[in-house]
């Protein structure tokens, strides 16, 4: 069916001569994509295919696993809960009222450590159920006015810490006014144990979240106070505690870097720790804990993932097993015509 | 009849009808430039859907209460809402393109008496509007003078009713003569109906004024007339004046919006978002209360987040308020953009595909209707016009009987009868007479084309098929020039008058004309018609037995049947008759009937001359289409305005029903209620003794008869409606087709009408799907259809291919989007239970945006390419589509099942995330994006998964999908603004991060394949058992082959179970009101083995060995 049989055969004229090649022209290109000819490869779930899957998976898995959970064992932590014990036990019946009372709140602490542990040695805090990721907490902040100078007055998300005394607060916010306020001095045999506080916070939030001009001004002001006060001369992008602490958790459980101790510790070293209880944790239950730890190459002491990947591993060997043997046992051809119930009988469906 | 409002139009009278009609501007513009945005907008949002994020989008808005920037919901609300409102804003600037192009056209028009170039926008009822030759008319016109002298001129009516022949119009009588000059200055006034859209109806008057009195009142039929958009053909002018002008015109009225359809899969897709809208206003609800309560109790002792002792009044809507907004998202926005989006793609595939073109005519099937494909899948009941559906309605003339001699009964053709060569070159009288009335009893017009063939335009196939018989038989139809025909035979030329000519209807069942042969002043009435309309009005004396038995055994073949007959009349009968003719046509009040009546008068004592038998040939392909698509478990239903025994030979010689003994057709007649209701009755207990017998039951019924039952015995016809798988229907007019469709929706079944004519539209447009065929009786049906195929026996690849594949693709994609947006919401709802059941989103603005439109989209999109079974192995086991049909793809309990997916999954990714990154790696924005990763890794695993053929596009899409939300990611983690600044660069960095996410696709994917591959392997549906056989060359694929067989043309014809009614009740007067130019009652058949044992040939196939 080509313009040229239309043309050539004498009986086509009139409207008929002027509607085919039109009609002609209306027919579609030909090309695998419009014809869904497009070559295909159609993989089936053959036993072989799947069972080696699964074989794969649990080949790879479980050294994956085995290697994560060393990793993780291999991490030395020291995990001390103290906010029970910072408090004397005379005031152990009203613990918010203690903390709230200024005075002297100096609590020691020793720890001893268990293994050798290389440095350098993390420092974090770990407090026990506080919702950083509340939305009304997590949302009380203003990138602006942490970012630069200029937008000091940028405080509408900050309510309700967003001015005291008719002036705005830098930083402003919730998360800002709530900074964790608990220091701690380590000494090792009597002798002082130097905590590197330089570089525990994100570089990128250093150099270009929190700006070098921007200091904090009427900060805790206001008629409550929240937690710690930020020395005014110095820059937020060098008040690495606060920027720390305004990486919000995701979990009402969480760590937050301290400091970092640059030397090695012994086994059984004692450490002293002479902390100041200043952050209330009372009114809400919240547990404080004091950890040193090291890393590996997957952070930090998390059984987790070693687990969870011997497991899935596992998993997998026994279905692969399993399903070995169901196919031994009882094979099954695939694609058998007699499963089709309307070979079985014509005519019904 | 009502006719309560009339027109009259004051011809060439510019004041008087200036105000009262509207002027000719054409519009189809839905929008003007000031209304298109509010009225566009109130549209959109009459959606539910729209409405719904609207008001989501609006919460936003309020800074308390939501958990992300807001443009995570404007934005592509704003788009999508845009997308519509360009599509709706360029359709309507091309309406108003085109409106314009024929408004702004010059026209010829009477203006004081001078003819003026004038606008065609500006022509007023009234107006004398002035055509050439192949000009478009602006308007509906009443003609008033031509250029020819007998006052006739040729139209091509293809854009009204898709017609290609060509059509005569006459002026009428009274301005018959009228001298060009004075047409300008003509005066006079026409009475007529208001608008309506009858293309085939126009009575009016009309009289005119001195000087041209007339004192008659002279009638005016659609034959005066030329209606818009028409084209004037083979006649150098013409003028008219306007009847009916712009949106009132016959074409203006007719137009019209047609109901949008709904397919299945949409309402099951609308039953599913509801039932997530209220799992989510129930999520909304507990969390809401959950989120009170914790506020009470625990977030006043959180001094941290400084709770105000006392709230606003609305405190405590604020919560449920921002999980509403949360979990906002469950209902993806996408989906109706992306099912519009995949729903045109499957149109394009159909309107592409090769393997639907019409070869004979180049025709390509198209998709008028682009969203409801997926329907198409899910047919149950087929109901199929017979003539140019089933049959090619190319008639061929076969045998013929005259004067009791029968001719081509050895060789089937008697065209190739030596026995009437010879008569016919021996001069017979008998043979002559007979051919004369082949010849000119008829309305067709002889082209002289430039070499000097004759073409012959004729509005009916049987009137075409009998005067290309003549010429072979050396009767040429050589011209017709007005009123006279010129006819060579042989070597002599005669000329006859056309006196009269006594139209076709449907109820006449007959056309006759009178003639006047030029040489000798006779004058003779010829006739040709149905047996039953023409052999009772024979001449007394006439023995008609010889005829009677040549129709019944022409009828046996299947072959459509006409007498031809004749009469000599005497000049003073004629006289007197055609007075009263003229006193009929001239009524406005019942005017067909009336004109009936008159032509009875003279259509009596009838010399019968002989029969003709005409072949109408089966389509190819269609008792294999018919035998796929019944194994596929669609019943028919054929609905045709033919004769039962003509209906019932095409139905044996399509594999429709069966012969006995195999099958049985039960009758369901009777005039009376009561005998109607008798027959039912035992049908109906028929057919339910039979049930569990595998016989092929059917059973017949005519219009008379379904018109009874229809209106009495409806409970009872609905009952025999279920029960019966095959039923044939004749004698049934449009309304009663459009009727049976109803009564099968009515049911909750799932209809296809296919039809070719323009009888067949109501009921192609009342089914769930209306096919058309674009055949020989124009495009009216095509044109009212959601598709148009160029033969029936596409209805195969267009059901079991395109239709299967659409219905499985939407059921993959609509379900996937449920899944992949609950997957994201079910995190999101287990994150607030560890953030104090206050509302805080994991992810941040910018990835809940992209999630939807970017991530998960594309990937899914591309399942429009997913075959599940090969277009042959689905045309093999055409039993599959038991699947669609049932709707076992996309159903409540497939739903369940992607829903334990998603929450299964976003426990997955919830649990390891958490873990995995917890203690001193617990920063939000690396949780958010750790979570985040697992969801797009596990979404190309669960798409890899679910697909079924892989092909380069797919593999693009999918995998490159996934680097693509890498890329994303990098840049948005380059901006330090973007709330996850650098976090991208640091996970990606982690081996943490990397062994979490392998972690999560082996725990999410590990349980669903393993679960997938036990149903594949020990609990296969056939779906899967005919993908093992497919892909592993089982000996499945070589049952039965469907290939078509050569097919010899006659063999002998089975007895028929059932005795059909031998003599016609003269009460009965059919139903039909076929357009006056199809006449199709005049019975057809086609000649066919009915025995055609299935072949078993055993094909080899050729597989596609691309599998593992």
């Amino acid at each position: 069916m080509s313009t040229n049989t239309a043309s050539s055969s004498s009986a086509a004229a009139g409207s008929a001569d002027a509607s085919a090649p039109r009609r002609n022209s209306k027919r579609p290109k030909y090309s695998r994509f419009t014809q869904q000819e497009l070559p295909a490869c159609k993989p089936i779930l053959t036993p072989k295919w799947v069972i080696s899957a699964f074989l794969l998976v649990s080949v790879v898995f479980i050294p994956i696993g085995v290697a994560s959970l060393f990793a993780s064992r291999d991490v030395v932590e020291i995990v001390d809960r103290y906010e029970t014990d910072c408090i004397p036990v005379a005031n152990r019946t009203d613990k918010v009222k203690y903390i709230q009372s200024s005075g002297n709140n100096i609590c020691n602490r020793t720890l001893t450590v268990p293994k050798r542990m290389k440095h350098p040695i993390y420092v974090y805090y770990q407090l026990d159920n506080f919702y950083q990721n509340h939305r009304r907490y997590v949302k009380s902040r203003s990138d602006a006015q942490l970012k630069s100078n200029s937008s000091a007055g940028d405080v509408s998300s900050c309510k309700p810490e967003d001015m005291a005394n008719g002036q705005p607060i830098v930083p402003c916010g919730l998360i800002a006014w709530s900074l964790f306020n608990d220091t701690y001095n380590f000494s090792r045999n009597n002798q002082g144990l130097t905590v590197n506080k330089k570089g525990i916070s994100w570089k990128s939030d250093r150099e270009n979240k929190f700006g070098k001009d921007v200091y904090p001004t009427n900060f805790q002001k206001g008629t409550l106070q929240g937690g710690a006060i930020l020395n005014s001369s110095i820059p937020l992008s060098e008040q690495e505690d606060l920027i720390v602490w305004m990486r919000t958790a995701a979990l009402p459980t969480f760590r937050k870097l301290y400091g970092k101790i640059e030397v090695d510790l012994q086994a059984n070293d004692i450490i002293q720790v002479v902390l100041e209880n200043n952050y209330n944790t009372y009114s809400f239950n919240g547990k404080k804990k004091l950890v040193l730890s090291t890393t590996s190459w997957l952070g930090g002491k998390n059984d987790f993932l070693g687990i969870a990947y011997l497991t899935v591993g596992g998993l997998c060997f026994v279905l692969a097993l399993t399903f070995t043997v169901v196919y031994l046992v009882k094979p099954r051809r695939l694609g058998d015509p007699s499963y089709l119930s309307w070979n079985r009988n014509p005519g019904g469906r | 009849m009502l006719i309560t409002m009339k027109r009259y139009i004051y011809i060439n009278d510019d004041e008087i009808s200036h105000d009262l009609y509207c002027d000719n501007r054409i519009s189809n513009r839905k929008y003007t430039l000031l209304n298109f945005l509010p009225k566009n907008l109130w549209e959109q949002f009459s959606r539910f859907m729209n409405q719904y994020f609207l008001l989501i989008a609006c919460l936003q808005l309020w800074p308390l209460i939501t958990p992300v920037n807001p443009a995570s919901t404007w934005g592509p609300l704003i788009f999508i809402f845009a997308v519509s409102a360009t599509k709706e804003a360029w359709d309507d600037y091309n309406r108003y393109l085109s409106d314009r192009k024929a408004n702004e056209k010059e026209v010829w028009v009477v203006r004081q008496g001078i003819r003026k170039h004038v606008q065609a926008q500006d022509i007023h009822v009234g107006n004398i509007v002035w055509i050439r030759e192949n000009d478009e008319v602006p308007c509906d016109l009443v003609l008033l003078g031509s250029s020819d002298p007998q006052g006739v001129c040729y139209i091509e009516t293809a854009a009204l009713d898709g017609e290609t022949d060509l059509k005569t119009r006459v002026i009428p009588s009274a301005c018959m003569g009228i001298e060009y000059e004075l047409l300008h200055k003509i005066k006079g006034v026409i009475e007529c109906h208001s608008p309506d859209k009858d293309i085939r109806r126009f009575d009016a008057n009309l009289r005119l004024f001195p000087p041209f009195l007339d004192n008659d009142l002279c009638p005016l039929t659609i034959t005066n007339t030329i209606l818009q958009s028409c084209y004037l053909r083979n006649t150098e002018w013409a003028c008219g004046v306007a009847v009916y002008t712009g949106n009132e015109t016959k074409l203006g009225m007719s137009r019209g919006i047609p109901e949008p359809k709904l397919t299945a899969v949409d309402a099951t897709i609308d039953k599913l978002t509801g039932a997530i809208f209220i799992f989510q206003i129930v999520v909304v609800i507990v969390l809401g209360i959950a989120g009170n309560v914790w506020k009470d109790t625990e977030a006043r002792k959180q001094w941290y987040v400084h709770y105000p002792m006392e709230g606003p009044w609305f405190e405590l809507l604020i919560i449920p308020l921002r999980f509403e907004l949360l979990c906002s998202i469950m209902i993806p926005i996408s989906i109706k953009v992306s099912l519009d989006l995949v729903k045109s793609l499957y149109a394009k595939f159909i309107d592409w595909d090769n393997k639907m073109i019409d070869q004979e005519t180049c025709t390509p099937s198209h998709a008028t209707n682009t969203a409801i494909s997926e329907d198409l899948g899910q047919v149950e009941y087929i109901l199929t016009d017979k003539t140019g559906t089933l049959t090619e309605n190319k008639m061929i003339f076969r045998r013929c009987c005259i004067n009791g001699v029968f001719y081509g009964n050895e060789s089937g053709d008697a065209l190739k009868d030596a026995e009437l060569i010879d008569a016919v070159s021996s001069g017979s009288a008998d043979v002559v007479r007979f051919l004369t009335v082949m010849a000119i009893c008829n309305t067709v017009i002889p082209v002289k084309s430039k070499s000097g063939d004759i073409l012959y335009k004729a509005q009916s196939q049987d009137e075409d098929a009998l005067v290309h018989a003549a010429v072979q038989l050396h009767m040429v139809f050589v011209n017709r020039n007005a009123n006279i025909l010129e006819i060579k035979f042989n070597a002599s030329t005669i000329q006859y008058e056309v006196l009269e000519t006594l139209e076709f209807t449907s109820d006449r069942k007959r056309m006759s004309v009178v003639v006047k042969n030029c040489q000798n002043g006779r004058i003779l009435l010829l006739s040709k018609g149905a047996d039953e309309a023409i052999l009772p009005y024979a001449c007394a004396g006439q023995q008609t037995r010889a005829f009677l038995e040549a129709v019944e055994q022409y009828t046996q073949l299947g072959l459509r049947t006409l007498c031809l007959a004749w009469r000599e009349l005497k000049e003073d009968e004629y006289r007197e008759w055609s007075l009263l003719l003229k006193e009929a046509s001239s009524t406005l009040v019942d005017r067909e009937w009336r004109i009936a009546e008159v032509c009875q008068r003279l259509e009596h004592d009838l010399e019968i001359l002989g029969v003709t038998a005409i072949e109408d040939r089966l389509q190819d392909g269609v008792p294999e289409t018919i035998e796929t698509l019944r194994k596929a478990g669609i019943n028919f239903w054929m609905l045709t305005g033919d004769k039962q025994n003509t209906a019932i030979q095409i139905a044996l010689s399509c594999n429709f029903i069966s012969p006995e003994p195999k099958g049985q057709l039960l009758s369901i007649d009777g005039r009376t209620e009561d005998e109607v209701h008798r027959s039912l009755e035992r049908v109906l207990l028929t057919m339910r003794i039979t049930m569990s017998e595998p016989k092929d039951l059917a059973f017949v019924v005519d219009g008379w008869a379904l018109e009874i039952a229809l209106k009495y015995y409806r409970k009872a016809f609905t009952e025999l409606a279920i029960l019966s798988r095959t039923a044939i229907c004749c004698r049934v007019t449009p309304s009663q087709k459009a009727q049976l469709v109803e009564l099968l929706k009515s049911c909750d079944y799932r209809t296809l009408a296919i039809g070719d004519g323009g009888n067949d539209v109501r009921m192609i447009q009342q089914a769930d799907i209306g096919v058309g065929i674009s055949g020989r009786e124009g495009l009216q049906a095509a044109r009212a259809a959601d598709y148009s195929i160029g033969k029936f026996r596409f209805l195969k690849r267009l059901i079991l291919v395109h239709g299967r594949y659409s219905y499985n693709r939407t059921a993959f994609l609509a379900q996937y989007s449920f899944y992949k947006s609950l997957l994201i919401c079910f995190i999101q709802i287990f994150f607030s239970f560890i953030s104090g059941v206050s509302g805080t989103s994991l992810f941040n603005s910018v990835s809940l945006m992209a999630y939807n439109v970017f991530y998960t989209s594309i990937p899914v999109l591309v399942s429009v390419l997913d075959k599940d079974l090969g277009e042959e192995t689905v045309m093999q086991h055409p039993q599959i589509l038991f699947y669609c049909q049932a709707g076992r793809l996309l159903n409540p309990s497939t739903f369940a099942g992607w829903f334990g997916r998603s929450l299964f999954h976003a426990l997955v990714v919830f649990v390891i995330s958490i873990n995995a990154y917890a203690y001193e790696k617990s920063e939000m924005e690396e949780v958010s994006m750790v979570a985040l990763s697992g969801c797009i890794w596990l979404q190309v695993f669960v798409v890899t998964l679910e697909t079924n053929s892989f092909t380069t596009l797919q593999h693009i899409a999918i995998w490159g999908n996934l680097v693509a939300f890498y890329l994303i990611n990098w840049i948005f983690s380059a901006v330090p603004s973007s709330g996850m600044y650098t976090i991208m660069f640091r996970l990606c960095r982690q081996p943490s991060y990397w062994t979490t996410v392998f972690l999560i696709v082996a725990a999410g994917m590990g349980p669903i394949l393993a679960l997938k591959y036990f149903r594949y392997t020990y609990r296969p549906s056939k779906i899967n058992t005919l993908q093992q056989a497919e892909r592993m060359g089982g000996p499945i694929l070589s049952i039965g082959s469907i290939e078509p067989q050569p097919r010899s043309l006659e063999k002998d014809v089975s007895p028929l179970s059932i005795t059909l009614p031998k003599n016609r009740n003269p009460v009965f007067e059919p139903l039909l009101s076929d357009s006056p130019n199809t006449r199709r009652s005049f019975g057809s058949g086609t000649p066919f083995d009915f025995f055609q044992s299935p072949s078993r040939l055993s094909l080899s196939y050729a597989r596609n060995c691309k599998d593992n």
